[in-house]
């Protein structure tokens, strides 16, 4: 499926839109991974759990657990949060 | 993730005696610079740029190899990393395995690491060997030059060390840190680390287990000195000339320390009352155990950890610290409140010694003659976090 990519993260897939495969979400981070090493511990902690200023939606609803199933047609969009200096 | 480095040069020149060929390591919230010395330190070259954009809190050039770089980074939206470079930082490489805690399955405060803080490369007997320190605090190792990590010792799990280790709300504003990293060059079992909060500790069996170091060393007013918590050592130094020597900068005071002994001796009381012994950074000079420079901070008040007066000086002791000269010559003399922080002074191994400090400011100060002179290296930078010196060669 279609993954938009922040541009915080295109240092590790070198474009905007990077395509992966997963029946969860934790499923297609993996695949990521796999593509791009490195890109996932920079999104997801040690804990599993999503980085504080990282957001991930999917066709257009926020997700926050990473066994959201997934279908081949949807729409991931990982965003990155943060404001100020 | 790889990158090429894409930096800018240019360069900054003045005059001092001649010295040693250095590297000056500047670690920014925005971002690294390098500054290569000429042969007299008087001309410096500048190489970045990089990473623009990371918060990077430590630079470290290995001094076993001359050549590998460690850079503990993250961004304001992506977890915490290191990067290693081999070649004076044209070419970056992501470690395969960045610092991070053990999985604790089914809690949702189990720790997670920040921000990498400290980097220690280990003696030359161990050469792959580095050692890193993190917040909240945490101890982790590399076995192979930097490119995986994995946590180190008894400490990071161990229930004295969680309960000293405090909470959040007892650590720096920026998170509480395990710094201060040191192997004792005659024995790599023989290990230090200090904690913000959480006191100073040893191991002499290769960090199987640690003991806090703690007697001494005073509390805020009102606290349980025996209680590692409420222990604050801001930088903590070995002497390279004698490792049975330890200078420290802490929140309340600095020290002395001289092994095997175990009490710390406020050598801070010696400082000028109207000054103080508040700061964060500690240098100690390469050859001499005797000689040490300190940074003072106001602390008095709502702590405003700026040179006090406004006025700012480096005091250094050629005695142990039994008395302190002021070293300010070149400095602005009024209405400048600089903050300089644990990292971010540092001292070369050129005769005589350089010395070099950063402001939060994003000022790069640099003495070639032991402090007696100072002039600016660089304006402008961002808040500077860490200032490492090396050795190049030729």
């Amino acid at each position: 499926m279609n993954v938009l990519i922040p541009s915080a993260l295109r240092s590790y897939t070198e474009r905007a839109e990077a395509q992966a495969s997963g029946e969860t979400l934790a499923a297609l981070l993996a695949d990521l991974e796999r593509q791009y090493s490195g890109i996932r511990f920079r999104m997801i902690d040690e804990q599993e759990r999503i980085r504080r200023h990282i957001r991930i939606f999917v066709n257009g609803a926020q997700v926050h657990d990473l066994g959201y199933r997934l279908d081949a047609s949807d729409e991931v969009v990982i965003v990155q949060a943060l404001s100020g200096g | 993730m790889t990158t090429r480095a894409t930096p800018r040069s240019g360069s900054t020149s003045g005059s001092s005696p001649a010295g040693g060929r250095t590297l000056v390591l500047v670690a920014t919230r925005k971002g690294a610079w390098l500054y290569r010395g000429d042969a007299a330190r008087a001309s410096w070259q500048v190489d970045g740029p990089h990473f623009l954009g990371h918060i990077v809190n430590h630079l470290v050039l290995d001094p076993r190899d001359g050549r590998t770089l460690l850079a503990a980074a993250k961004t304001g939206h992506l977890g915490p990393t290191v990067f290693r470079s081999t070649d004076f930082g044209r070419n970056w490489k992501e470690a395969a395995k960045p610092p991070a805690f053990a999985r604790v399955s089914d809690d949702p405060k189990a720790r997670a690491v920040d921000h990498t803080f400290w980097l220690t490369p280990a003696p030359a007997s161990q050469p792959d060997v580095w050692y890193a320190g993190t917040s909240p605090q945490g101890l982790f190792r590399s076995q192979d030059g930097g490119v995986s990590w994995e946590p180190f010792s008894m400490v990071n799990d161990d229930a004295n060390y969680r309960r000293w280790m405090g909470t959040v709300q007892d650590g720096t504003p920026d998170g509480p840190k395990l710094h201060s990293l040191m192997v004792d060059p005659r024995d790599p079992n023989h290990l230090y680390f200090a904690m913000s909060g959480g006191g100073v500790h040893e191991s002499i069996d290769g960090g199987r287990s640690f003991a806090p170091l703690l007697d001494g060393m005073q509390v805020v007013a009102g606290f349980d000195d025996t209680e590692p918590t409420f222990h604050d050592p801001h930088c903590v130094r070995l002497c390279p000339s004698n490792p049975d020597r330890l200078y420290q900068q802490n929140h309340c005071g600095i020290y002395r320390l001289d092994r095997p002994s175990k009490q710390w001796l406020r050598i801070g009381k010696n400082m000028p009352a109207e000054v103080g012994d508040i700061g964060f950074p500690m240098v100690v000079h390469p050859r001499d155990a005797d000689v040490a420079w300190v940074l003072p901070m106001d602390g008095t008040d709502v702590w405003p950890r700026t040179s006090p007066g406004g006025k700012p000086a480096v005091y250094g002791t050629r005695n142990g610290g039994e008395t302190w000269q002021r070293l300010d010559t070149g400095m602005p003399r009024e209405q400048a409140w600089w903050t300089v922080k644990r990292q971010a002074m540092t001292a070369d191994a050129a005769d005589p010694v350089g010395l070099y400090f950063g402001t939060t400011g994003g000022e790069l100060w640099a003495s070639a003659d032991e402090g007696r002179n100072w002039r600016p290296i660089a304006r402008n930078l961002p808040e500077i976090y860490a200032v490492e010196t090396a050795e190049l060669p030729g």
